[in-house]
Protein backbone atom coordinates (compact mmCIF):
# COMPACT_ATOMS: atom_id res chain seq x y z
CA UNK A 1 0.00 0.00 0.00
CA UNK A 2 2.51 2.57 1.11
CA UNK A 3 5.80 0.85 0.40
CA UNK A 4 7.40 -0.46 -2.73
CA UNK A 5 8.10 -4.07 -3.41
CA UNK A 6 11.33 -5.14 -1.86
CA UNK A 7 11.21 -8.88 -2.13
CA UNK A 8 8.76 -11.64 -2.86
CA UNK A 9 9.27 -11.30 -6.63
CA UNK A 10 6.52 -8.75 -6.95
CA UNK A 11 4.01 -11.02 -5.28
CA UNK A 12 1.49 -9.48 -2.93
CA UNK A 13 1.74 -12.14 -0.25
CA UNK A 14 4.80 -14.26 0.17
CA UNK A 15 5.12 -17.06 2.69
CA UNK A 16 8.57 -18.51 2.97
CA UNK A 17 9.39 -21.77 4.77
CA UNK A 18 6.94 -21.05 7.56
CA UNK A 19 6.78 -23.60 10.35
CA UNK A 20 4.81 -23.41 13.55
CA UNK A 21 5.04 -25.57 16.61
CA UNK A 22 3.35 -25.28 19.95
CA UNK A 23 5.65 -26.97 22.41
CA UNK A 24 6.18 -30.38 20.90
CA UNK A 25 3.16 -30.20 18.62
CA UNK A 26 4.10 -29.47 15.04
CA UNK A 27 1.24 -27.63 13.34
CA UNK A 28 2.74 -26.20 10.17
CA UNK A 29 5.63 -27.84 8.40
CA UNK A 30 7.40 -25.83 5.80
CA UNK A 31 4.69 -23.80 4.14
CA UNK A 32 5.72 -21.98 0.97
CA UNK A 33 3.16 -19.90 -0.80
CA UNK A 34 2.96 -16.88 -3.06
CA UNK A 35 -0.15 -15.00 -3.91
CA UNK A 36 -0.55 -12.47 -6.71
CA UNK A 37 -2.79 -9.46 -6.51
CA UNK A 38 -6.31 -10.20 -7.64
CA UNK A 39 -6.32 -13.89 -6.81
CA UNK A 40 -9.21 -15.49 -4.99
CA UNK A 41 -7.53 -18.27 -3.05
CA UNK A 42 -9.75 -20.75 -1.35
CA UNK A 43 -7.95 -22.73 1.30
CA UNK A 44 -9.31 -26.04 2.52
CA UNK A 45 -8.05 -28.66 4.91
CA UNK A 46 -9.48 -31.15 7.36
CA UNK A 47 -10.37 -29.72 10.75
CA UNK A 48 -7.36 -29.48 13.00
CA UNK A 49 -5.07 -29.37 9.99
CA UNK A 50 -3.63 -25.96 10.72
CA UNK A 51 -5.80 -23.81 8.46
CA UNK A 52 -6.49 -21.39 11.25
CA UNK A 53 -2.87 -21.30 12.35
CA UNK A 54 -1.80 -20.44 8.83
CA UNK A 55 -4.57 -17.87 8.68
CA UNK A 56 -3.48 -16.25 11.93
CA UNK A 57 0.14 -16.21 10.77
CA UNK A 58 -0.88 -14.25 7.68
CA UNK A 59 -2.98 -11.96 9.86
CA UNK A 60 -0.06 -11.38 12.21
CA UNK A 61 -1.76 -12.72 15.31
CA UNK A 62 0.57 -15.67 15.42
CA UNK A 63 4.32 -15.58 15.03
CA UNK A 64 5.77 -18.41 12.96
CA UNK A 65 8.37 -20.55 14.73
CA UNK A 66 10.58 -20.12 11.69
CA UNK A 67 10.27 -18.62 8.24
CA UNK A 68 8.51 -15.39 7.39
CA UNK A 69 5.35 -13.96 5.97
CA UNK A 70 5.61 -10.78 3.92
CA UNK A 71 2.99 -8.57 2.37
CA UNK A 72 4.39 -6.36 -0.36
CA UNK A 73 7.85 -7.11 0.97
CA UNK A 74 7.05 -6.03 4.54
CA UNK A 75 7.27 -8.69 7.20
CA UNK A 76 3.91 -9.21 8.87
CA UNK A 77 4.20 -8.24 12.54
CA UNK A 78 0.67 -7.75 13.83
CA UNK A 79 -2.83 -7.22 12.51
CA UNK A 80 -2.89 -3.89 10.68
CA UNK A 81 -4.62 -2.00 7.90
CA UNK A 82 -2.93 -3.91 5.09
CA UNK A 83 -5.21 -6.80 5.92
CA UNK A 84 -8.97 -6.86 6.10
CA UNK A 85 -10.73 -9.51 8.06
CA UNK A 86 -14.12 -11.20 7.99
CA UNK A 87 -15.03 -13.74 10.65
CA UNK A 88 -17.70 -16.40 10.77
CA UNK A 89 -19.23 -14.71 13.83
CA UNK A 90 -19.34 -11.28 12.05
CA UNK A 91 -17.70 -9.48 15.02
CA UNK A 92 -19.71 -6.33 14.37
CA UNK A 93 -19.66 -3.53 16.90
CA UNK A 94 -22.98 -4.15 18.65
CA UNK A 95 -23.33 -0.63 19.98
CA UNK A 96 -23.11 1.08 16.61
CA UNK A 97 -25.60 1.34 13.76
CA UNK A 98 -24.74 -0.24 10.41
CA UNK A 99 -23.48 3.02 8.92
CA UNK A 100 -21.38 3.77 12.01
CA UNK A 101 -19.97 0.26 11.95
CA UNK A 102 -18.88 0.79 8.37
CA UNK A 103 -17.50 4.27 9.04
CA UNK A 104 -15.72 3.34 12.27
CA UNK A 105 -12.42 2.28 10.70
CA UNK A 106 -11.70 5.44 8.70
CA UNK A 107 -13.19 7.68 11.42
CA UNK A 108 -10.84 6.23 14.06
CA UNK A 109 -7.91 7.24 11.89
CA UNK A 110 -8.78 10.88 12.41
CA UNK A 111 -6.93 11.89 15.60
CA UNK A 112 -9.17 12.03 18.66
CA UNK A 113 -8.57 15.68 19.41
CA UNK A 114 -9.63 16.64 15.89
CA UNK A 115 -12.84 14.71 16.34
CA UNK A 116 -13.50 16.34 19.69
CA UNK A 117 -13.18 19.89 18.39
CA UNK A 118 -14.69 19.60 14.97
CA UNK A 119 -13.07 21.91 12.53
CA UNK A 120 -14.44 22.46 9.05
CA UNK A 121 -11.92 20.12 7.49
CA UNK A 122 -12.76 17.34 9.95
CA UNK A 123 -16.46 17.77 9.30
CA UNK A 124 -15.79 17.58 5.59
CA UNK A 125 -13.65 14.48 6.04
CA UNK A 126 -16.36 12.74 8.04
CA UNK A 127 -18.92 13.66 5.43
CA UNK A 128 -16.70 12.12 2.75
CA UNK A 129 -16.36 8.95 4.79
CA UNK A 130 -20.12 8.82 5.22
CA UNK A 131 -20.66 9.20 1.48
CA UNK A 132 -18.16 6.46 0.73
CA UNK A 133 -19.79 4.20 3.33
CA UNK A 134 -23.23 4.81 1.80
CA UNK A 135 -21.83 4.06 -1.64
CA UNK A 136 -20.49 0.71 -0.43
CA UNK A 137 -23.69 -0.04 1.45
CA UNK A 138 -25.66 0.60 -1.72
CA UNK A 139 -23.45 -1.77 -3.63
CA UNK A 140 -24.07 -4.48 -1.04
CA UNK A 141 -27.80 -3.63 -1.12
CA UNK A 142 -27.92 -2.50 2.48
CA UNK A 143 -28.60 1.21 2.06
CA UNK A 144 -32.05 0.82 3.59
CA UNK A 145 -30.61 -0.79 6.71
CA UNK A 146 -27.99 1.91 7.28
CA UNK A 147 -29.53 3.12 10.52
CA UNK A 148 -30.42 -0.25 11.96
CA UNK A 149 -28.35 -2.00 14.60
CA UNK A 150 -26.59 -5.32 14.02
CA UNK A 151 -29.08 -7.20 16.19
CA UNK A 152 -31.88 -6.14 13.88
CA UNK A 153 -30.25 -7.78 10.86
CA UNK A 154 -30.24 -11.34 9.56
CA UNK A 155 -27.02 -13.36 9.46
CA UNK A 156 -26.54 -12.78 5.74
CA UNK A 157 -27.01 -9.03 6.14
CA UNK A 158 -24.60 -8.90 9.08
CA UNK A 159 -21.96 -10.64 7.04
CA UNK A 160 -22.44 -8.13 4.24
CA UNK A 161 -21.94 -5.33 6.76
CA UNK A 162 -18.77 -7.03 7.97
CA UNK A 163 -17.44 -7.28 4.42
CA UNK A 164 -18.28 -3.63 3.76
CA UNK A 165 -16.56 -2.67 6.99
CA UNK A 166 -13.39 -4.39 5.80
CA UNK A 167 -13.60 -2.83 2.33
CA UNK A 168 -13.68 0.71 3.72
CA UNK A 169 -10.03 0.70 4.68
CA UNK A 170 -9.05 -0.68 1.26
CA UNK A 171 -7.01 -3.62 2.53
CA UNK A 172 -4.45 -5.18 0.23
CA UNK A 173 -5.70 -8.59 1.09
CA UNK A 174 -9.00 -9.72 2.50
CA UNK A 175 -8.79 -12.64 4.92
CA UNK A 176 -11.99 -14.59 5.43
CA UNK A 177 -12.30 -17.32 8.04
CA UNK A 178 -15.29 -19.56 7.32
CA UNK A 179 -17.32 -16.42 6.65
CA UNK A 180 -20.46 -18.20 5.49
CA UNK A 181 -20.28 -21.11 7.91
CA UNK A 182 -23.13 -19.85 10.06
CA UNK A 183 -25.52 -19.10 7.20
CA UNK A 184 -28.27 -21.38 6.01
CA UNK A 185 -28.04 -22.99 2.60
CA UNK A 186 -29.87 -20.48 0.42
CA UNK A 187 -28.46 -17.39 2.15
CA UNK A 188 -25.10 -18.96 1.72
CA UNK A 189 -25.49 -19.28 -2.07
CA UNK A 190 -26.52 -15.63 -2.29
CA UNK A 191 -23.56 -14.59 -0.19
CA UNK A 192 -21.16 -16.61 -2.35
CA UNK A 193 -22.39 -15.10 -5.61
CA UNK A 194 -22.35 -11.75 -4.01
CA UNK A 195 -18.76 -12.11 -2.86
CA UNK A 196 -17.69 -13.09 -6.37
CA UNK A 197 -19.43 -9.99 -7.67
CA UNK A 198 -17.55 -7.78 -5.22
CA UNK A 199 -14.28 -9.54 -5.93
CA UNK A 200 -14.62 -8.72 -9.61
CA UNK A 201 -15.85 -5.21 -9.07
CA UNK A 202 -13.13 -4.10 -6.67
CA UNK A 203 -10.35 -6.35 -7.95
CA UNK A 204 -9.80 -7.77 -4.48
CA UNK A 205 -7.25 -10.30 -3.31
CA UNK A 206 -8.94 -12.81 -1.07
CA UNK A 207 -7.88 -15.72 1.09
CA UNK A 208 -10.97 -17.70 1.89
CA UNK A 209 -10.62 -20.40 4.52
CA UNK A 210 -13.31 -23.04 4.58
CA UNK A 211 -13.78 -26.70 5.37
CA UNK A 212 -16.43 -27.02 2.69
CA UNK A 213 -14.77 -28.39 -0.47
CA UNK A 214 -17.69 -27.51 -2.72
CA UNK A 215 -17.66 -23.93 -1.57
CA UNK A 216 -13.91 -23.71 -2.07
CA UNK A 217 -14.19 -25.10 -5.60
CA UNK A 218 -17.02 -22.78 -6.52
CA UNK A 219 -15.45 -19.59 -5.22
CA UNK A 220 -11.73 -19.82 -5.74
CA UNK A 221 -9.75 -18.75 -8.78
CA UNK A 222 -7.03 -20.75 -7.11
CA UNK A 223 -7.61 -23.79 -4.99
CA UNK A 224 -5.28 -24.64 -2.11
CA UNK A 225 -5.49 -27.60 0.22
CA UNK A 226 -3.28 -28.30 3.18
CA UNK A 227 -2.66 -31.70 4.60
CA UNK A 228 -0.77 -33.43 7.36
CA UNK A 229 -0.78 -36.76 5.61
CA UNK A 230 2.51 -36.89 3.78
CA UNK A 231 6.10 -38.00 4.14
CA UNK A 232 9.48 -37.17 2.67
CA UNK A 233 12.89 -38.78 2.62
CA UNK A 234 13.64 -37.83 6.20
CA UNK A 235 10.71 -39.66 7.71
CA UNK A 236 10.75 -43.38 8.27
CA UNK A 237 8.41 -45.77 10.00
CA UNK A 238 5.28 -44.59 11.72
CA UNK A 239 4.45 -41.00 10.95
CA UNK A 240 3.66 -38.97 14.00
CA UNK A 241 3.38 -35.33 14.80
CA UNK A 242 3.80 -34.05 11.29
CA UNK A 243 2.76 -30.53 10.54
CA UNK A 244 0.67 -29.52 7.57
CA UNK A 245 2.04 -28.66 4.15
CA UNK A 246 0.36 -27.33 1.10
CA UNK A 247 -0.62 -30.52 -0.61
CA UNK A 248 -2.67 -29.25 -3.47
CA UNK A 249 -2.44 -26.04 -5.43
CA UNK A 250 -4.20 -25.60 -8.76
CA UNK A 251 -5.65 -22.86 -10.91
CA UNK A 252 -9.38 -22.92 -11.30
CA UNK A 253 -11.52 -21.23 -13.86
CA UNK A 254 -10.41 -17.63 -13.74
CA UNK A 255 -13.41 -16.30 -15.62
CA UNK A 256 -16.02 -15.51 -13.06
CA UNK A 257 -18.73 -14.95 -15.63
CA UNK A 258 -18.77 -18.59 -16.46
CA UNK A 259 -19.79 -19.22 -12.92
CA UNK A 260 -22.92 -17.17 -13.37
CA UNK A 261 -23.90 -19.41 -16.28
CA UNK A 262 -23.49 -22.56 -14.26
CA UNK A 263 -25.25 -23.20 -11.01
CA UNK A 264 -23.30 -24.06 -7.90
CA UNK A 265 -24.09 -27.74 -8.25
CA UNK A 266 -23.19 -27.83 -11.93
CA UNK A 267 -19.93 -26.10 -11.32
CA UNK A 268 -18.98 -28.40 -8.48
CA UNK A 269 -20.01 -31.37 -10.62
CA UNK A 270 -17.65 -30.22 -13.35
CA UNK A 271 -14.77 -30.23 -10.92
CA UNK A 272 -15.62 -33.50 -9.26
CA UNK A 273 -12.22 -34.85 -10.28
CA UNK A 274 -10.40 -32.28 -8.16
CA UNK A 275 -12.72 -32.92 -5.27
CA UNK A 276 -12.07 -36.63 -5.42
CA UNK A 277 -8.31 -36.24 -5.47
CA UNK A 278 -8.33 -33.79 -2.58
CA UNK A 279 -10.66 -35.94 -0.54
CA UNK A 280 -8.27 -38.83 -0.90
CA UNK A 281 -4.93 -37.09 -0.67
CA UNK A 282 -5.57 -34.40 1.90
CA UNK A 283 -8.53 -35.54 3.96
CA UNK A 284 -7.89 -39.25 4.34
CA UNK A 285 -5.48 -40.07 7.18
CA UNK A 286 -4.80 -43.54 5.85
CA UNK A 287 -3.51 -42.26 2.55
CA UNK A 288 0.04 -41.09 3.01
CA UNK A 289 1.73 -39.79 -0.06
CA UNK A 290 5.22 -38.63 -0.68
CA UNK A 291 5.67 -34.87 -0.93
CA UNK A 292 6.93 -35.32 -4.48
CA UNK A 293 3.52 -36.58 -5.46
CA UNK A 294 1.77 -33.40 -4.42
CA UNK A 295 -0.24 -31.87 -7.18
CA UNK A 296 1.11 -28.37 -7.34
CA UNK A 297 0.35 -27.18 -10.82
CA UNK A 298 -0.23 -23.53 -10.07
CA UNK A 299 2.43 -21.37 -11.67
CA UNK A 300 3.43 -19.92 -8.31
CA UNK A 301 3.70 -23.26 -6.56
CA UNK A 302 6.92 -24.22 -4.92
CA UNK A 303 7.89 -27.70 -5.86
CA UNK A 304 9.44 -29.48 -2.91
CA UNK A 305 12.92 -30.85 -3.41
CA UNK B 1 -48.92 -15.38 55.24
CA UNK B 2 -52.48 -16.32 56.13
CA UNK B 3 -51.06 -19.25 58.08
CA UNK B 4 -48.75 -16.90 59.97
CA UNK B 5 -51.67 -14.62 60.74
CA UNK B 6 -53.83 -17.44 62.11
CA UNK B 7 -51.06 -18.82 64.30
CA UNK B 8 -50.08 -15.34 65.49
CA UNK B 9 -53.70 -14.58 66.41
CA UNK B 10 -53.97 -17.80 68.39
CA UNK B 11 -50.75 -17.12 70.25
CA UNK B 12 -51.90 -13.62 71.09
CA UNK B 13 -55.16 -14.96 72.51
CA UNK B 14 -53.24 -17.28 74.80
CA UNK B 15 -50.61 -14.70 75.73
CA UNK B 16 -51.35 -10.99 75.11
CA UNK B 17 -47.66 -10.17 75.60
CA UNK B 18 -46.58 -12.54 72.82
CA UNK B 19 -43.41 -11.23 71.15
CA UNK B 20 -42.26 -14.01 68.87
CA UNK B 21 -45.02 -13.63 66.32
CA UNK B 22 -46.23 -10.04 66.27
CA UNK B 23 -49.49 -9.23 64.58
CA UNK B 24 -49.31 -7.39 61.27
CA UNK B 25 -50.93 -4.36 62.87
CA UNK B 26 -48.20 -4.24 65.51
CA UNK B 27 -45.52 -4.43 62.86
CA UNK B 28 -47.12 -1.68 60.81
CA UNK B 29 -47.40 0.51 63.91
CA UNK B 30 -43.80 -0.07 64.88
CA UNK B 31 -42.52 0.48 61.37
CA UNK B 32 -44.47 3.70 60.87
CA UNK B 33 -43.22 4.91 64.26
CA UNK B 34 -39.65 4.36 63.10
CA UNK B 35 -40.40 6.01 59.79
CA UNK B 36 -41.97 9.15 61.30
CA UNK B 37 -40.98 9.65 64.94
CA UNK B 38 -37.57 11.18 65.63
CA UNK B 39 -35.43 9.11 67.97
CA UNK B 40 -35.43 10.40 71.56
CA UNK B 41 -31.68 10.01 71.82
CA UNK B 42 -30.42 11.51 68.54
CA UNK B 43 -33.42 13.42 67.28
CA UNK B 44 -33.21 11.69 63.93
CA UNK B 45 -35.73 9.45 62.25
CA UNK B 46 -34.21 6.00 62.72
CA UNK B 47 -35.49 4.30 59.58
CA UNK B 48 -34.31 7.13 57.37
CA UNK B 49 -30.96 7.28 59.12
CA UNK B 50 -30.43 3.51 58.87
CA UNK B 51 -31.51 3.37 55.26
CA UNK B 52 -29.35 6.30 54.16
CA UNK B 53 -26.33 4.86 55.97
CA UNK B 54 -26.69 1.36 54.54
CA UNK B 55 -27.58 2.38 51.01
CA UNK B 56 -24.67 4.81 50.95
CA UNK B 57 -22.29 2.01 51.99
CA UNK B 58 -23.60 -0.36 49.34
CA UNK B 59 -23.54 2.25 46.58
CA UNK B 60 -20.04 3.49 47.39
CA UNK B 61 -18.72 -0.08 47.69
CA UNK B 62 -20.30 -1.15 44.43
CA UNK B 63 -19.11 1.94 42.56
CA UNK B 64 -15.55 1.29 43.76
CA UNK B 65 -15.85 -2.34 42.68
CA UNK B 66 -17.26 -1.36 39.30
CA UNK B 67 -14.52 1.17 38.56
CA UNK B 68 -11.67 -1.08 39.66
CA UNK B 69 -13.20 -4.24 38.15
CA UNK B 70 -13.82 -2.57 34.81
CA UNK B 71 -10.37 -1.02 34.60
CA UNK B 72 -8.46 -4.12 35.65
CA UNK B 73 -10.67 -6.56 33.71
CA UNK B 74 -10.45 -4.50 30.52
CA UNK B 75 -6.68 -4.10 30.81
CA UNK B 76 -6.33 -7.85 31.29
CA UNK B 77 -8.38 -8.47 28.17
CA UNK B 78 -6.69 -5.84 26.02
CA UNK B 79 -3.12 -6.70 26.95
CA UNK B 80 -2.46 -10.45 27.02
CA UNK B 81 0.60 -9.85 29.20
CA UNK B 82 -1.44 -8.27 31.97
CA UNK B 83 -4.06 -11.00 31.61
CA UNK B 84 -1.45 -13.74 32.01
CA UNK B 85 0.09 -11.94 34.97
CA UNK B 86 -3.06 -11.09 36.92
CA UNK B 87 -5.21 -14.07 35.91
CA UNK B 88 -3.84 -16.47 38.56
CA UNK B 89 -3.79 -13.68 41.18
CA UNK B 90 -7.47 -12.88 40.62
CA UNK B 91 -8.38 -16.54 40.67
CA UNK B 92 -6.69 -16.86 44.04
CA UNK B 93 -8.04 -13.70 45.61
CA UNK B 94 -11.58 -14.34 44.42
CA UNK B 95 -11.51 -17.54 46.45
CA UNK B 96 -10.74 -15.78 49.72
CA UNK B 97 -13.84 -15.79 51.91
CA UNK B 98 -14.54 -12.07 52.36
CA UNK B 99 -16.37 -12.37 55.68
CA UNK B 100 -13.29 -14.08 57.13
CA UNK B 101 -11.44 -10.85 56.43
CA UNK B 102 -13.93 -8.86 58.47
CA UNK B 103 -11.93 -8.84 61.75
CA UNK B 104 -8.93 -7.64 59.78
CA UNK B 105 -10.94 -4.87 58.16
CA UNK B 106 -12.41 -3.82 61.51
CA UNK B 107 -8.94 -3.56 63.00
CA UNK B 108 -7.48 -1.68 60.05
CA UNK B 109 -10.41 0.48 58.99
CA UNK B 110 -12.32 0.88 62.24
CA UNK B 111 -16.01 0.31 62.95
CA UNK B 112 -17.33 3.13 60.77
CA UNK B 113 -18.23 3.27 57.08
CA UNK B 114 -14.79 2.30 55.81
CA UNK B 115 -14.78 -1.30 57.04
CA UNK B 116 -18.27 -1.98 55.60
CA UNK B 117 -17.42 -0.43 52.27
CA UNK B 118 -14.14 -2.34 52.33
CA UNK B 119 -15.92 -5.65 52.86
CA UNK B 120 -18.44 -5.00 50.09
CA UNK B 121 -15.59 -3.98 47.80
CA UNK B 122 -13.46 -7.04 48.56
CA UNK B 123 -16.46 -9.31 48.29
CA UNK B 124 -17.46 -8.16 44.82
CA UNK B 125 -14.46 -6.67 43.04
CA UNK B 126 -12.81 -9.93 42.01
CA UNK B 127 -16.01 -11.41 40.64
CA UNK B 128 -16.62 -8.25 38.62
CA UNK B 129 -13.03 -8.24 37.36
CA UNK B 130 -13.30 -11.85 36.23
CA UNK B 131 -16.62 -11.25 34.54
CA UNK B 132 -15.34 -8.22 32.63
CA UNK B 133 -12.15 -10.09 31.68
CA UNK B 134 -14.21 -13.00 30.34
CA UNK B 135 -16.50 -10.60 28.44
CA UNK B 136 -13.49 -8.92 26.87
CA UNK B 137 -12.17 -12.28 25.73
CA UNK B 138 -15.52 -13.03 24.12
CA UNK B 139 -15.19 -9.78 22.18
CA UNK B 140 -11.54 -10.33 21.28
CA UNK B 141 -12.25 -10.86 17.56
CA UNK B 142 -13.45 -7.29 17.57
CA UNK B 143 -10.06 -6.26 18.94
CA UNK B 144 -8.28 -7.98 16.06
CA UNK B 145 -10.73 -6.52 13.60
CA UNK B 146 -10.28 -3.03 15.03
CA UNK B 147 -6.52 -3.37 14.59
CA UNK B 148 -7.05 -4.20 10.92
CA UNK B 149 -9.28 -1.13 10.69
CA UNK B 150 -6.39 0.99 11.92
CA UNK B 151 -7.48 1.65 15.51
CA UNK B 152 -4.96 2.34 18.27
CA UNK B 153 -5.01 0.38 21.54
CA UNK B 154 -6.48 3.39 23.31
CA UNK B 155 -9.25 3.73 20.76
CA UNK B 156 -10.06 0.05 21.02
CA UNK B 157 -10.36 0.47 24.76
CA UNK B 158 -12.47 3.61 24.79
CA UNK B 159 -14.47 3.44 21.58
CA UNK B 160 -14.95 -0.25 20.92
CA UNK B 161 -14.72 -2.19 24.17
CA UNK B 162 -15.92 0.26 26.84
CA UNK B 163 -19.34 1.04 25.34
CA UNK B 164 -19.97 -2.66 24.83
CA UNK B 165 -18.73 -3.61 28.29
CA UNK B 166 -20.93 -1.09 30.12
CA UNK B 167 -24.18 -3.09 29.93
CA UNK B 168 -22.18 -6.20 30.81
CA UNK B 169 -20.81 -4.38 33.83
CA UNK B 170 -24.34 -3.52 34.92
CA UNK B 171 -25.23 -7.20 34.64
CA UNK B 172 -22.21 -8.07 36.78
CA UNK B 173 -23.34 -5.50 39.36
CA UNK B 174 -26.83 -6.98 39.40
CA UNK B 175 -25.29 -10.38 39.97
CA UNK B 176 -23.08 -9.30 42.86
CA UNK B 177 -25.61 -7.02 44.52
CA UNK B 178 -27.09 -9.90 46.50
CA UNK B 179 -23.67 -10.76 47.90
CA UNK B 180 -23.05 -7.09 48.69
CA UNK B 181 -26.17 -7.01 50.90
CA UNK B 182 -25.00 -10.10 52.74
CA UNK B 183 -21.63 -8.52 53.45
CA UNK B 184 -23.23 -5.26 54.50
CA UNK B 185 -25.62 -6.83 57.00
CA UNK B 186 -22.89 -9.07 58.34
CA UNK B 187 -20.46 -6.20 58.83
CA UNK B 188 -23.05 -3.94 60.42
CA UNK B 189 -24.22 -6.73 62.71
CA UNK B 190 -20.79 -7.47 64.08
CA UNK B 191 -19.65 -3.93 64.72
CA UNK B 192 -21.36 -0.67 64.03
CA UNK B 193 -23.39 2.20 65.36
CA UNK B 194 -26.04 2.59 62.67
CA UNK B 195 -27.42 0.91 59.59
CA UNK B 196 -30.17 -1.54 58.77
CA UNK B 197 -28.12 -4.58 59.73
CA UNK B 198 -27.01 -2.96 62.97
CA UNK B 199 -30.63 -2.19 63.93
CA UNK B 200 -31.97 -5.71 63.54
CA UNK B 201 -29.10 -7.22 65.47
CA UNK B 202 -29.44 -4.54 68.15
CA UNK B 203 -33.10 -5.22 68.85
CA UNK B 204 -32.57 -8.96 68.63
CA UNK B 205 -31.76 -9.04 72.31
CA UNK B 206 -35.23 -7.69 73.16
CA UNK B 207 -36.81 -10.21 70.81
CA UNK B 208 -38.37 -7.25 69.03
CA UNK B 209 -39.81 -9.28 66.21
CA UNK B 210 -42.25 -6.47 65.46
CA UNK B 211 -39.24 -4.47 64.25
CA UNK B 212 -37.07 -7.22 62.81
CA UNK B 213 -39.65 -8.60 60.41
CA UNK B 214 -40.53 -5.23 58.81
CA UNK B 215 -36.82 -4.41 58.57
CA UNK B 216 -36.08 -7.67 56.75
CA UNK B 217 -38.92 -6.91 54.34
CA UNK B 218 -37.66 -3.36 53.93
CA UNK B 219 -34.16 -4.61 53.04
CA UNK B 220 -35.72 -6.94 50.48
CA UNK B 221 -37.66 -4.06 48.98
CA UNK B 222 -34.47 -1.99 48.76
CA UNK B 223 -32.57 -4.85 47.11
CA UNK B 224 -35.32 -5.42 44.55
CA UNK B 225 -35.49 -1.67 43.96
CA UNK B 226 -31.77 -1.42 43.23
CA UNK B 227 -31.90 -4.38 40.88
CA UNK B 228 -34.87 -2.93 39.02
CA UNK B 229 -33.15 0.43 38.77
CA UNK B 230 -30.02 -1.16 37.27
CA UNK B 231 -32.11 -3.11 34.77
CA UNK B 232 -33.93 0.07 33.82
CA UNK B 233 -30.70 2.02 33.32
CA UNK B 234 -29.23 -0.80 31.24
CA UNK B 235 -32.22 -1.08 28.97
CA UNK B 236 -32.56 2.67 28.63
CA UNK B 237 -28.93 3.42 27.83
CA UNK B 238 -28.03 0.26 25.93
CA UNK B 239 -31.15 -0.83 24.06
CA UNK B 240 -29.10 -2.91 21.63
CA UNK B 241 -27.72 -5.09 24.42
CA UNK B 242 -30.78 -7.06 25.48
CA UNK B 243 -31.67 -7.90 21.91
CA UNK B 244 -28.10 -8.94 21.20
CA UNK B 245 -28.10 -11.36 24.11
CA UNK B 246 -31.31 -12.88 22.79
Amino acid sequence: MKTKNRSGNGKLLHIESVTKRYGSLQVLEDIDLSITKGEFCSLVGPSGSGKSTLFRSILGEEKPTSGKVTINGNVVQRPDESKGIVYQGYALFEHLSVIDNVMKGPVMQIPNRKRLFKSKSTTRKIREIRERAMHYLESVRLADAAHKYPHQLSGGMRQRVAITQALMTKPQILLMDEPFGALDESTRRDAQLFLLELWEKYNMTIIFVTHDLDEALFLGSRFLAISQYHKDYKQRGVLQNIGARIGFDVDLDPVVNRRSQLSFEEYVEQHADIKEVVMRECFDPSYIQHVNEFQLTHKDSFVSP
Amino acid sequence: MIGYYIIALERHEVNPKEKLMPLPTQMIDKFSDLATEPSKRTGEILLVQDTVTSVKRIVVGMILSAVVGLTVGLSMGLFPGIGALLGPVITFTSNIVPTALLPLLLIILGVGDASKIGLIFLGTVFIITRTIYADTLVLRKQITKSLTLGASQLQIGYEIMLPQLMPRLIDALKLTLGAAWIFLVAAEAIAGTEGLGYRIFLVRRYMAMDLIIPYVLWITVLAIGMDTLLTYIRNKLYPWYKAEQG
